[in-house]
């Protein structure tokens, strides 16, 4: 629970204390190394307070420090993701000695590549890119999944046949989410639609409630959202209308709204990692974890959710569970684009590369993507 | 083009930019008043976030949402005596204390608010129609369909306008800030009359983040503002420090915010883009028009805007 700048100062003082302590033991002939705690670090693009992004990488620090009692955990919350301040921050950490440091912006990319180059030792794991090296892994995690089986509760509530989503950037990451989504909710109700506007921040609570507003004011009944803040939710629960959360659990500021949330769960991501650095049977890979892996999962639905819908959820979420359903079934054609061309053909299942770089929207979704 | 403008639209547009554009009123409103006694600060931003995080604070502890409103205006007090006794008292530079204060009170904020993050406040302030004013065609469903903050900051700006304006103390309060050696010789007491309108100031840009926290996103979050106030900062020079153009640029403001996803859904082929740059472009206009000395006086800048008062200086 060190604050980065909290730990600078300790930092200070416990070298200056060991340069006594040695200055001490040369005196005394008698000096024993004390032993260097196991050290993780995490540079953070918004604050740990935002239940959203951040909030949830923060929930995995925790479930780190749980389970690895002797490990020691330092991070910087509200990094630019510009390359100045990223490589300055991420620089700091590796010369303060962190063993392994989680860089969790996409942002981050090209800093921790370059400051992983001065640092053969330490272990770097960016979350969300794709740029890899000896010593730096990327990290990331299938949420569509549980995006998808929302999709289905959102499409078997929605009684306007309208859903909004209001959704950050136009980059394969959201688009993505907005097309499994947008599959779950027509694979239960073929009539409805997904409507998408685009805000151009990940942050900004009342920016993506106005967003939400003109969702609704526009007829949709349920907000999805691809956000970091839980502004559209509120702005459902005020009109009694229902909202689809994302990050962590937001049903706590919306308890009327939320149906459920595709959330983040990066506690096993993290210590496996942690674990492997310390058996030092670490490799460099790109891990995309899916719902079976444990990295994502879906909040419990909402209590005020008819019983049948929830007990289909429930079925769906133990496919995903074991495997039986994954991303690649939900991207299995005949898939359509909006103008309902065919993209992808009667069973085939969409290779990872056209995943990852995904710039169309499925039929169903009402919405432009800005080039 | 056309199917999209229709009144039913252009109504909920204008609605949606006024619950919008109100958070930025309360602080501007905080602003003008304290550069109309002749002090900027530059620190509403942070007053804001502890603004905000008082009234959700408050709200949760209490259970009303008014006292949690309380809160805001006592904390945002707080903050801004800093100001105060640092420029006013001590006659620090304005602009390096209002940075420091947006600084100390983005991480106070976030610091304090570490336990109610995401605990949403009891009650909150909801829209609540004004009965027979609601009914008005167009107007009521603008104006009188709204939160009780929103009838606090219109009848704040029909207060200050006639306040500032038609009253003898606020002829004293523009004299502070046009000409404090004049006040002065008069038998004002320059420092205490400008260490209690920057208070006050900042008693109300605190209101202004609890119209966030207890209003439009109920609850806490880190750095919720968003920016929002250094935009009341700037309008302050586009209402020309009068308290009613300052409810038409927040409105503008609110406005353009909620226009944007509007068109947007509408179908409009506008880049979300640009659209999502007006407000931005808008106020860097509106900075660099009023950079001009000549154009500042034509506003109606007031003279010793960003000058400590000392007795005796004729620097």
């Amino acid at each position: 629970m060190i604050r980065r700048s909290l730990f600078a100062v300790l930092a200070g003082l416990v070298l200056t204390g060991g340069i006594v302590t040695s200055l001490a033991g040369v005196a005394a002939q008698d000096a024993t190394p004390a032993a260097e705690p196991f050290k993780v670090g995490f540079v953070y693009v918004g604050p740990v307070g935002d239940l959203g992004w951040t909030y949830a990488h923060d929930q995995g620090r925790l479930a780190l420090e749980e389970g690895f009692p002797g490990i020691e955990t330092g991070f910087q919350e509200n990094v630019p993701e510009n390359p100045a301040d990223a490589e300055r921050v991420i620089r700091q950490f590796a010369q303060d000695g962190f063993d392994v440091i989680f860089t969790t912006s996409f942002g981050y990319m090209d800093p921790t590549i370059n400051v992983a180059q001065d640092f053969p030792d330490t272990t770097f794991i960016h979350i969300s890119g794709f740029k890899t090296a000896d010593n730096v892994g990327t990290g990331f995690g299938k949420i569509e999944e549980p995006r998808f089986v929302s999709g289905q509760v959102a499409g078997a509530m929605t009684e306007t046949n309208q859903i909004g989503y209001v959704a950050a950037f136009p980059i394969p990451e959201v688009i993505r989410g907005i097309n499994a989504f947008t599959l779950g909710v027509r694979e239960v109700n073929p009539e409805a639609t997904v409507q998408v506007v685009w805000t151009n921040t990940w942050f900004d609570p009342a920016k993506e409630r106005a967003a939400a507003e003109a969702l609704l004011d526009g007829g949709a009944d349920v907000i999805a959202q691809h956000q970091d803040t839980a502004g559209p939710q509120q702005a459902a629960e005020d009109r009694g209308l229902y909202s689809v959360g994302y990050n962590a659990d937001m049903a706590s500021l919306a308890p009327d709204a939320v149906l459920t949330s595709a959330i983040w769960n990066w506690g096993p991501f993290y210590s496996d990692v942690v674990q492997q650095v310390m058996d030092g049977a670490w490799e460099s890979s790109q891990y995309w974890g899916s719902w079976q892996d444990g990295v994502v999962d879906m909040a419990p639905v909402a209590e005020f959710v008819p019983e049948e819908i929830r007990a289909a959820a429930a079925e769906e979420v133990a496919r995903f569970k074991s495997g039986e359903e994954t991303i690649y079934t939900i991207f299995t054609g005949p898939l359509l684009d909006q103008s309902g061309e065919e993209r992808v053909a009667a069973g085939q299942a969409m290779t990872d590369e056209e995943l990852l770089s995904m710039d169309w929207f499925v039929e169903g979704v009402d919405g432009d993507i800005p080039t | 083009m056309s199917d999209f403008l229709t009144p039913t639209f252009v109504i909920s547009v204008l609605a949606a930019a006024v619950a919008a554009g109100t958070a930025i009123l309360f602080a501007c409103l905080g602003e003008l008043i304290t550069e109309r006694a002749g002090v900027l600060n530059l620190g509403i931003e942070g007053i804001m976030l502890m603004g905000a995080l008082a009234g959700a604070g408050g709200c949760i502890w209490s259970g009303s949402a008014w006292v949690g409103a309380g809160a805001a205006l006592l904390a945002g007090a707080a903050m801004a005596a800093i100001h105060a006794l640092l420029c006013v008292g001590l006659r620090a530079n304005q602009v390096v204390s209002g940075l420091a204060l947006t600084i100390f009170g983005t991480g106070l904020s976030a610091f304090l608010g570490r336990d109610i993050v995401g605990m949403p406040p009891p009650s909150s302030f909801r829209r609540i129609d004004i009965p027979f004013l609601a009914e008005i065609p167009i107007l009521g469903r603008i104006l009188f369909q709204q939160s009780a903050l929103v009838y606090v900051s219109i009848a704040l700006v029909v207060f200050l306008w006639w306040y500032i304006f038609r009253t003898r103390a606020g002829l004293r309060l523009r004299a502070i800030g046009e000409r404090p050696e004049a006040a002065d010789a008069m038998g004002v007491d320059v420092a205490r009359l400008r260490a209690l309108y920057v208070v006050m100031g900042g008693a109300l840009a605190g209101l202004g983040g609890a119209a966030l926290s207890l209003g439009t996103n109920p609850g806490w979050t880190e750095g919720m503002t968003a920016g929002r106030g250094w935009i009341a900062v700037a309008l302050v020079i586009f209402a020309a420090w009068n308290p009613a153009r300052a409810a038409a640029g927040a409105y503008l403001f609110g406005g353009v915010e909620a226009g944007q996803f509007r068109l947007q859904t509408a179908g409009v082929d506008l880049s979300p883009f640009f659209l999502s740059m007006l407000p931005y472009l808008f106020t860097i206009l509106v900075l660099v028009l009023s950079t001009r000395e000549a154009t500042r006086r034509a506003l109606g800048a007031p003279a010793a805007l960003g000058r400590a008062y000392m007795r005796e200086d004729r620097g």
